[in-house]
């Protein structure tokens, strides 16, 4: 199967322990400087959403449709609930989907890409073949069949599908770069030392690769985002929960925008599209910290000066 | 003089880093006359193939010439845009990279590549570009019948022989090689360098040729230039600098390579690595590897010191405390 | 040309994934929600039609599993892919063609521009890096590359077809007001109902394309062929497009026929969003109604859909690199 992806080569991010490197790295870019931010403002929103939002998110019984008031900030929905605190306890439930969901899939395709790698034979054989097979199927499409066949009443069918389906992109970036490291010398000198596979695996090739198991991580956070606020958008969540997708549910079911409420959808939307962002700067840096040639690039002056 | 091509004077090239500049060529001046072969040898990283890119003109961001003049006919080519440049590229000066498998475009055949730059420097017809295309690829000693082929479908040499080709469709002036033979095997090397001679005896152009392999080199060359750090270290005629080399770098280099015929002598290496060329040590940069070395050599920088016809940049070759 | 062998043998593998997939589904999960299906609308059923939906579901049936798989893909073979229970008494496949071509003219179209502006784009930021123009686009579609395709179609629908209301906000023509016919008026009709959603799509579609393209075009820039190109004194047009941007789009078409799993999904929420009566807005309401025959055709169909678009980009990839052909 030709190499459709191009392997990154694994690279120094600036010297000192992992934290002050993955610090300093995210300081010196601009773009990974703001990605940070934001998302650190939205794990605090998570964390502490009652500092922030005085009232209960499913509390029903205020004046239904109220345009912006100093009581609501953003207004009221149809059933007469704060959409305010609707949008900002959402964040939690969000944050935990993005997490729970990119940490399961990106372990998922270490373990698999990693392995095939280094495996070779027919283990690299027939795990290539099931990775690029589920790279290939349709993953929403598919999602929206198992949604429909569970009636998901629990958040757990929607994580555990997203990550058992979508993993396989991945996969193969890490699976090309581990098969670049498979020949280095310093794999050699493991082997000769006698260390078993297992401990080759997991002690040497996965920590060089850190800088795309973060990158990995971080892609898989942003499509865990995408296809759940999809899947919950579309009313295949749990719509008594409170998220940002099922907010988008209620009012699209309402027809929101039709009738005058643009802010029912827009807050939740805007706010899926900061965190996506988010995730997506953070990973665009990743990308331009671990191949050089990428960095921005300062326009040469010409310089012609004759000496005698 | 009316034999000189290339005057290169002051030449500095740096790379343009966020942690400051780290100036890769440092002040190098040489000059190279009609059908002369100059070799340029050195260690990995001394800088010799970043100076082939700014004589030629090929250096990309970070890279910029930020010093010197290269003087190429009466031109000065430092500052030129590319599309002043195209005007002597290829007609009077051609380039032959180390790897032809890197240097060929791979989705074109041979010969659609051949095309391309007779095509860029003129209006010849079709008759025009597959004569010429023909006869460049019998001056390698190639079938014409492997213009049709993709490069990925010759073998190494024949790659490297067809770039060499490419090379002599205008029969340029000067001919910058860098490393062209490196990544052939011992034999094919040799064929190689032969067909080079030969054509250069011939069709009178000039070589700048860029290597490790000082041996190799020496068979070839009129000149012999040693890089180190981004400096020249030694530049003279070939056989002096061979058979009398007087920079102990230079000496360094020849003790390491085996000679077939001779006493048997035990191979010495230059123990230490190249420095960091963003903070040189100060004083001659060879300082921590040299065996020679004394106080002086770490305070103050050498310069250029012209002896018997070579310049040597070493203090202590210059006072007259090493000779041989 | 064994790579193209290989491809298509990668096709039918996944087809034959696609395939089993469905067939698995509905008997693994919890619940048995075939029967529950079938509970619902066992009395309005004619016997052909509840036997194909027995044999697609593996109900009232003494076959062991395999005998039910045998069973299922005879079926699938002969074209029968069920009865749709919600659109009853029409087949599977003609509910479908109903809705197709709505979403191969919103999506074809789509992603053809998408197809051609993104490279376009990404190939000039690329040659042009350190100018105005390059310091512009990778912040500006990093960003438009991570919304959600959903809110792209709300902002739209809202500020050009509700409050502007420069186009109509929903479905593919008035259907009130229009009957389908080959004249003026219902193309313009149709085109202007088509605006807003190919717009959403395009937004969306376009950031991932573009900034794929630069990455690998500077990448190739990088590369020595192309500073041979310079050395050679080609023209700047020639060594953009002859010797970089050839090269550096071949490992991108086979990527850009995968994301066309994502242009689906795009197409279902956007449909969604505009009311747009193609197959994601079918599929869509097929769950809402439990109509599960139809919900698996309808997978079937974009997945094939999905796959043939790969395999072309596939033998397009053979065509265009010689090596390729050598390589196998």
């Amino acid at each position: 199967m030709t190499a459709t992806v191009v392997a990154p080569t694994p690279t120094q991010i600036p010297s000192g322990n992992a934290f002050a490197r993955v610090f300093r790295a995210v300081r010196a870019n601009r773009k990974a400087t703001v990605g940070a931010i934001l998302l650190l403002i939205f794990i605090l929103i998570a964390l502490f959403p009652g500092v922030i939002a005085h009232d209960s998110p499913s509390a029903d019984n205020y004046t239904p449709k109220l345009g912006f008031t100093t009581a609501h900030l953003l207004g009221t929905n149809t059933f007469g609930q704060d959409l305010w605190a609707q949008v900002i306890y959402g964040t939690g439930s969000m944050l935990q989907i993005a997490f729970i969901v990119g940490a399961a899939t990106t372990a998922i395709a270490v373990l698999i890409g990693v392995a095939a790698a280094y495996l070779g034979g027919l283990w690299d054989g027939s795990l290539s073949v099931l990775t690029d097979v589920l790279l290939v199927i349709p993953l929403f499409p598919l999602l929206i069949v198992i949604a429909g066949y569970a009636h998901g009443d629990s958040i757990w069918v929607m994580i555990i599908s997203i990550t058992v389906t979508s993993w396989s992109y991945t996969a193969r970036q890490l699976r090309a770069q581990a098969l670049t490291l498979r020949n280095r010398d310093f794999l050699e000198a493991a082997r000769v030392r006698g260390e078993r596979k297992l401990y080759v695996i997991v002690v040497e090739i996965i920590p060089t690769m850190t800088s795309l198991i973060v990158a990995s991580f971080l892609t898989n956070a942003l499509y865990a985002i995408l296809f759940s606020s999809g899947l919950q958008f579309i009313g295949l969540g749990n719509p008594n929960q409170v998220s940002w997708g099922t907010t988008l549910y209620w009012a699209q079911s309402e027809a929101a925008l039709q009738t005058g409420m643009p802010w029912w959808a827009l807050a939740p939307g805007i706010c899926i599209a900061l965190l996506g962002t988010a995730f997506a700067l953070l990973n665009y840096a990743f990308d331009e910290i671990g191949n050089p040639a990428l960095r921005p690039v300062r326009k040469a002056r010409k310089v012609g000066r004759a000496r005698g | 003089m009316a034999d000189q091509i290339l005057e290169v004077c002051g030449l500095s090239v740096d790379y343009v880093l966020d942690r400051g500049n780290v100036r890769a060529v440092d002040d190098v001046s040489f000059t190279l006359d009609h059908g002369e072969f100059l070799g340029i040898v050195g260690e990995s990283g001394c800088g010799k193939s970043t100076l082939l890119f700014a004589v030629a003109q090929l250096l990309a961001p970070p890279a910029q010439v930020t010093d010197g003049s290269v003087t190429f006919r009466g031109n000065n080519l430092v500052g030129l845009t590319d599309k002043q440049l195209s005007a002597v590229r290829w007609k009077d000066m051609s380039v032959v990279m180390q790897s032809a498998m890197n240097a060929l475009n791979p989705v074109k055949s041979i010969g659609a590549q051949f095309k391309d730059v007779l095509q860029a420097h003129g209006k010849p017809s079709k008759q025009e570009v597959h004569a010429r295309s023909a006869e460049v690829m019998r001056m390698v000693g190639i079938d014409p019948v492997h213009l049709r082929s993709y490069p990925h479908q010759l073998s190494g040499g024949m790659r490297q022989r067809s770039m060499i080709a490419m090379a002599m469709l205008f029969t340029p002036d000067l001919v910058i090689m860098d490393e062209p033979t490196s990544a052939l095997d011992v034999v094919a090397q040799r064929a190689l360098m032969l067909q080079i001679k030969e054509l250069q005896q011939q069709y009178g152009f000039a070589v700048i040729f860029v290597t490790h392999d000082m041996s190799l080199v020496s068979h070839f060359s009129d000149r012999l230039m040693v890089m180190y750090a981004g400096q020249i270290d030694e530049l003279g005629r070939t056989r002096a600098v061979f058979d009398h080399p007087r920079h102990p770098y230079t000496r360094g280099l020849l003790d390491a390579f085996p000679s077939i015929r001779g006493p048997k002598a035990a191979l010495r290496g230059i123990p230490g690595n190249p420095p960091d060329l963003g903070s040189p040590p100060p004083g001659c940069r060879f300082n921590p590897r040299c065996q020679h070395a004394v106080d002086k050599c770490f305070e103050t920088e050498p310069a250029l010191f012209g002896i018997d016809g070579s310049l040597v940049r070493c203090l202590r070759v210059a006072d007259g405390s090493i000779n041989q | 040309m064994r790579y193209v062998l290989r491809r298509l043998g990668f096709f039918i593998l996944t087809m034959w994934a696609a395939l089993t997939l469905n067939f698995l589904l509905p008997r693994l999960m919890p619940g048995n929600p075939a029967e529950v299906m079938l509970s619902k609308f066992h009395g309005e059923l004619t016997p052909g039609s509840l036997h194909s939906l027995e044999v697609l579901f593996g109900l009232n049936t003494h076959q062991n599993i395999f005998q039910q798989y045998i069973s299922y893909v005879h079926q699938l073979l002969t074209g029968n892919l069920g009865t749709s229970l919600s659109q009853y008494p029409q087949s599977v496949s003609s509910v479908i063609g109903s809705a197709i071509w709505w979403t191969v003219a919103l999506v074809g179209v789509t992603t053809v521009l998408a197809f051609i502006l993104g490279t376009g784009i990404g190939i000039v930021s690329a040659w042009r890096r350190g100018s105005r123009l390059d310091s512009i686009v990778p912040p500006v579609f990093v960003v438009t590359s991570a919304l959600p395709y959903f809110l792209v179609g709300i902002v739209l629908l809202l500020v050009f077809g509700i409050t502007l209301k420069w186009f109509p906000s929903e479905g593919a023509y008035y259907v009130t007001t229009d009957t389908p016919g080959f004249n003026i008026t219902f193309f313009e009709d149709v085109f202007n109902h088509a605006v807003l959603p190919a717009a959403a799509l395009l937004i969306t579609l376009i950031g991932t394309w573009i900034l794929t393209m630069r990455n690998t075009m500077i990448t190739t820039l990088a590369e020595d062929y192309v500073r041979m190109a310079r050395a050679k004194g080609l023209p700047g047009w020639r060594i953009m497009l002859d010797y970089a941007a050839r090269n550096a789009i071949l490992p991108n078409l086979t990527g850009f026929a995968m994301s066309l799993g994502f242009v689906v999904s795009g197409a279902i929420l956007i449909e969604d969003v505009f009311n747009y009566p193609g197959v994601g807005f079918m599929l869509l309401q097929a769950v809402g109604n439990e109509d599960y025959p139809l919900m698996q055709g309808l997978f079937l169909l974009i997945t094939v859909a999905v796959l043939v678009a790969i395999l072309i980009a596939d033998v397009l990839t053979a065509l265009l690199d010689p090596r390729t052909r050598e390589a196998g």
